[in-house]
C-alpha cells in the first residue's frame, strides 16, 4: 500500500504546485481538479471512505465547476489575458514564495516531530456510512443544524451579491430612458 | 523507519505551503480563492491523519470535522466567487489590483 | 439447475481466478469484471442505437437503416469502422493536451460507474458501503470533461454547448440525487447490493419495489426525468442542438474522438437507467416470486430494455424545450416536489405499507405535484403566439 500512498502524494503535490504556477487561469482549475482527486484517493487509503467520495463529490462536482464557470464568465481563460497575469505574477511573486516557505519549514518542524506521538498501534474500527449518519444525527447534531444554517446564508448572499448590480444597472437604464 | 503519520503530515504542509505561496503571489482573484482552498484541503488531510493515526482512541471526531470543514469550504467557494463575480462587474477584470481603490 | 443458470457467470469467474495465483486474484478479477462490462454495454450500445435509428425513422415514417446485415441490424459496424477510419482533425488554435484528455475525462468516470451497479445476484464488482455515493462521485466529474471539451475546442458554439451543458447538468443533478434520498433513508443503507435485496419478495409472493409506493412512483419520474437532462438527451439536448449550434461541445470533435463522445453518452444513458432499475424497480429480483426461477441476470437486462425503449420513446415524440424551461422546471418543480417527498417517506416509513399508507401518503403527493405544477405553469395562459419579425 505505500508506494501507492507515495505515488498519489507526488500527483498531488505536483498538481497543487501546477494549480498555483501555470499561466493559463483554466489549466490552473484543471490542476486543482487533479489535487482534489488525488487527496480524494488518499483518504480512501487512509479507510475515510465516506470523506473521499464526499470529498469528490463536493471538491470535483461542485467547487471546480463552479470555478470553472467563473473563469468563463470573466472570460480569464482567453488569450491575452494569461500575459498580463504572467507580468503581474514576475513584479514581486517571490514575496509570497518566501514567507509560504518560511511558514512551511516551521511547520514541517511540527510536522516531524509528530512522529514522536504515541502511534495508535493497531487501526481504528474503520466506521461506516451507517456509524458516521449516527454520530450526525447524536453526537453532531447541534453541528450539522450550524452548518445547514451556514449554507443557507450562503446560498442567499452568493445570490444577492452576484444579483445586485445587474439589478441596479437595470434600474438605472430604465430610469435614464424616462 | 519513520512513522506513517510523517509523509502524510508532510503531504498537508507541502500543499498548504503551496496553496499559500499562490494566494499570496498571484493577481487573479480566482486563482487566490484556488490557494485558499488548498490551504483548506491541508488542513483537511491533517485533521484526517491526526484521525488515523493519533493516539487518542477517538471514534470518529477527526472525520467530522473534515467533513464540516468541506461543507464550510464550499460555503466560502460560492460567496467567494460571486464576490469575484460582483468585481468583475465593476471592474471588468478580476486581477485584486483593481479592487484596490475604494471608489466605485 | 435454475441457481446453476442464475450464477453461471459467478462460477465461471471464480473458477477462472481459481487458476491464478493469489496475489493477483482481486486485481485479475477487477480487469475481467471491466471488460465483461465494456464488452457487453458496448454491444448492447451498438444494438440500441440500431434500434433507435430505427425506431425514430419508423416514428417519422421513414424506413431506417435497413442495408448492413439482416434488417440493417449490423450497421453499427459499418459505423464503427467508418469512425476509425476517419481523420482526427484537430483545430489549430485548440487547447492540444486538454483537447486531446477530454473524451477520455469523459469516457473514465461513466465507465467506473459500472463498477457499483448489481447486474444479478451476487453480480457486482464493487459491493462498497457507500455503493450509491460512489456512482454519483464517479457521476460528478463528467461535467468537467464536458467543460474542457467545449473551452478547448475554442469554437464559439462549443464554449456555448459547454456553457449550456454545464448549467443544465448542475441544475438537473441535484432533483436527480435528491429523488434518491427517500429509497436510502427506507432501505437505511447507501449500498446498491442492500437496496435490491430491500425490495425482494420476501415472504410473501409481490415484491417490494420502491416504484410502487406513492413516493417511489413520484422519486421514479423525477428521477428519470433528471436522467434524461444528465445524458444531454431530447427533450433536454439544448447542448448539442444540432439547429442552433451545430453539435455543442464536441463539435470540434471527429473520427475516433467523436466515437468516445457518442460512446460515452449511451454509456452515461445505461447507468443511470441501470441505477433506476437498481433503487426503483427492484434491481434482478423479480416482481413475483412465482417468476423467481428466471435467472436475476434476465431480469435486470429486461428491464434495462424497458428503459432504454422509454429513452428511444421520448426523444422519438417530444420536442426541444427552451433553455428558461428548461431551468424553471429543474429549480422551481423537480428540486421542490424531490424536497417535499422526502418527509413524506418519513409519514410512510412511520405509518407502514399497506392501504392506510397509501391512503395518508398518496394524496399528499398528488397535491404537491398539482400545486407545483399550476405554479409552473398556471399563470401563463394560453394564446396564439404573436411574431416579431414574421408576420403573416
Amino acid at each position: 500500500m505505500s508506494p501507492m500512498i507515495y505515488f498519489l502524494s507526488g500527483v498531488t503535490l505536483a498538481s497543487a504546485v501546477a494549480a498555483m504556477t501555470l499561466r493559463n487561469p483554466v489549466h490552473c482549475a484543471l490542476a486543482l481538479v487533479v489535487t482534489f482527486t488525488g487527496l480524494a484517493g488518499i483518504y480512501l487509503g487512509l479507510g475515510a471512505q465516506f470523506l473521499g467520495l464526499a470529498q469528490v463529490v463536493v471538491y470535483v462536482g461542485a467547487v471546480a465547476i463552479l470555478l470553472l464557470f467563473v473563469l468563463l464568465v470573466t472570460r480569464s481563460g482567453e488569450a491575452g489575458d494569461g500575459d498580463r497575469e504572467r507580468d503581474r505574477v514576475a513584479e514581486r511573486s517571490w514575496w509570497g514564495w518566501l514567507i509560504a516557505l518560511l511558514v512551511g519549514a516551521v511547520l514541517a518542524v511540527g510536522a516531524w516531530s509528530a512522529g514522536q506521538l504515541p502511534q495508535r498501534a493497531a487501526p481504528p474500527e474503520l466506521p461506516g456510512v451507517r456509524d458516521i449518519g449516527e454520530a450526525l444525527m447524536t453526537d453532531f447534531a447541534m453541528p450539522l443544524q450550524v452548518v445547514g444554517l451556514l449554507l443557507t446564508a450562503a446560498m442567499i448572499g452568493g445570490a444577492i451579491i452576484a444579483l445586485r448590480e445587474d439589478r441596479m444597472r437595470v434600474a438605472a437604464e430604465r430610469e435614464g430612458r424616462r | 523507519m519513520t512513522p506513517p503519520i510523517v509523509p502524510h503530515l508532510l503531504l498537508a504542509v507541502a500543499l498548504f505551503t503551496v496553496g499559500m505561496a499562490g494566494a499570496l503571489s498571484r493577481r487573479n482573484a480566482i486563482l487566490i480563492l484556488v490557494g485558499i482552498e488548498l490551504m483548506l484541503n491541508a488542513a483537511n488531510l491533517s485533521f484526517v491523519t491526526f484521525w488515523r493515526f493519533g493516539p487518542k482512541p477517538d471514534p470518529q471526531t477527526g472525520l467530522m470535522f473534515a467533513l464540516f470543514s468541506i461543507a464550510v469550504a464550499a460555503a466560502e467557494a460560492a460567496v467567494g466567487l460571486a464576490l469575484v463575480i460582483s468585481l468583475f462587474r465593476h471592474r471588468r477584470t478580476t486581477s485584486i489590483d483593481a479592487a484596490g481603490t475604494m471608489k466605485g | 439447475m435454475f441457481q446453476a443458470i442464475d450464477q453461471i457467470f459467478v462460477n465461471l469467474l471464480r473458477g477462472f481466478l481459481g487458476h491464478l495465483p493469489e496475489p493477483i486474484r482481486p486485481w485479475a478479477g477487477l480487469v475481467i469484471s471491466l471488460g465483461a462490462i465494456l464488452g457487453t454495454f458496448g454491444l448492447l450500445f451498438g444494438l440500441t442505437t440500431v434500434c433507435e435509428r430505427k425506431a425514430i425513422a419508423r416514428m417519422q415514417n421513414r424506413l431506417g437503416p435497413n442495408r448492413v446485415g439482416p434488417y440493417g441490424f449490423l450497421q453499427f459496424i459499418a459505423d464503427g469502422i467508418k469512425s476509425l477510419t476517419k481523420e482526427d482533425i484537430v483545430p489549430r488554435s485548440a487547447d492540444k493536451v486538454v483537447h486531446f484528455i477530454a473524451p477520455l475525462a469523459l469516457l473514465v468516470p461513466v465507465v467506473l460507474t459500472y463498477l457499483v451497479l448489481p447486474f444479478g445476484r451476487n453480480m457486482v464488482v464493487l459491493d462498497l458501503d457507500a455503493g450509491l455515493l460512489f456512482y454519483f462521485a464517479a457521476g460528478a466529474s463528467t461535467e468537467l470533461a464536458v467543460f474542457m471539451a467545449g473551452w478547448s475546442s475554442r469554437n464559439k458554439y462549443s464554449l456555448l454547448g459547454a456553457m449550456r451543458a454545464i448549467a443544465q447538468m448542475l441544475s438537473y443533478e441535484l432533483p436527480f440525487i435528491l429523488s434518491t434520498i427517500g429509497v436510502v433513508m427506507v432501505t437505511g443503507s447507501l449500498s446498491t447490493v442492500r437496496i435490491v435485496e430491500a425490495q425482494g419478495p420476501g415472504d410473501g409472493w409481490l415484491a417490494h419495489w420502491n416504484v410502487f409506493t406513492p413516493w417511489g412512483f413520484a422519486a421514479f419520474f423525477l428521477f428519470l426525468i433528471a436522467a434524461f437532462a444528465e445524458a444531454n438527451r431530447s427533450p433536454f439536448d439544448l447542448p448539442e442542438g444540432e439547429s442552433e449550434i451545430v453539435a455543442g461541445y464536441f463539435l470540434e470533435y471527429s473520427g475516433f474522438k467523436f466515437a468516445l463522445f457518442f460512446m460515452a453518452e449511451y454509456l452515461g444513458m445505461f447507468s443511470s437507467s441501470a441505477l433506476a432499475v437498481t433503487l426503483f424497480l427492484g434491481g434482478w429480483t423479480a416482481p413475483v416470486s412465482f417468476l423467481g426461477f428466471v435467472p436475476s441476470w434476465l431480469w435486470f437486462f429486461l428491464k434495462l430494455g424497458v428503459l432504454m425503449a422509454l429513452f428511444i420513446w421520448v426523444r422519438g415524440t417530444t420536442p426541444r424545450l427552451r433553455m428558461d424551461q428548461l431551468m424553471d422546471f429543474a429549480w422551481k418543480f423537480m428540486l421542490p416536489l424531490a424536497l417535499f417527498l422526502i418527509p413524506v417517506v418519513v409519514l410512510w416509513d412511520r405509518v407502514g405499507r399497506g392501504w392506510v399508507g397509501w391512503v395518508l401518503c398518496g394524496p399528499i403527493v398528488a397535491a404537491a405535484y398539482v400545486w407545483l405544477g399550476r405554479a409552473l405553469v398556471g399563470r401563463r395562459r394560453i394564446q396564439l403566439r404573436t411574431y416579431r419579425y414574421a408576420s403573416g
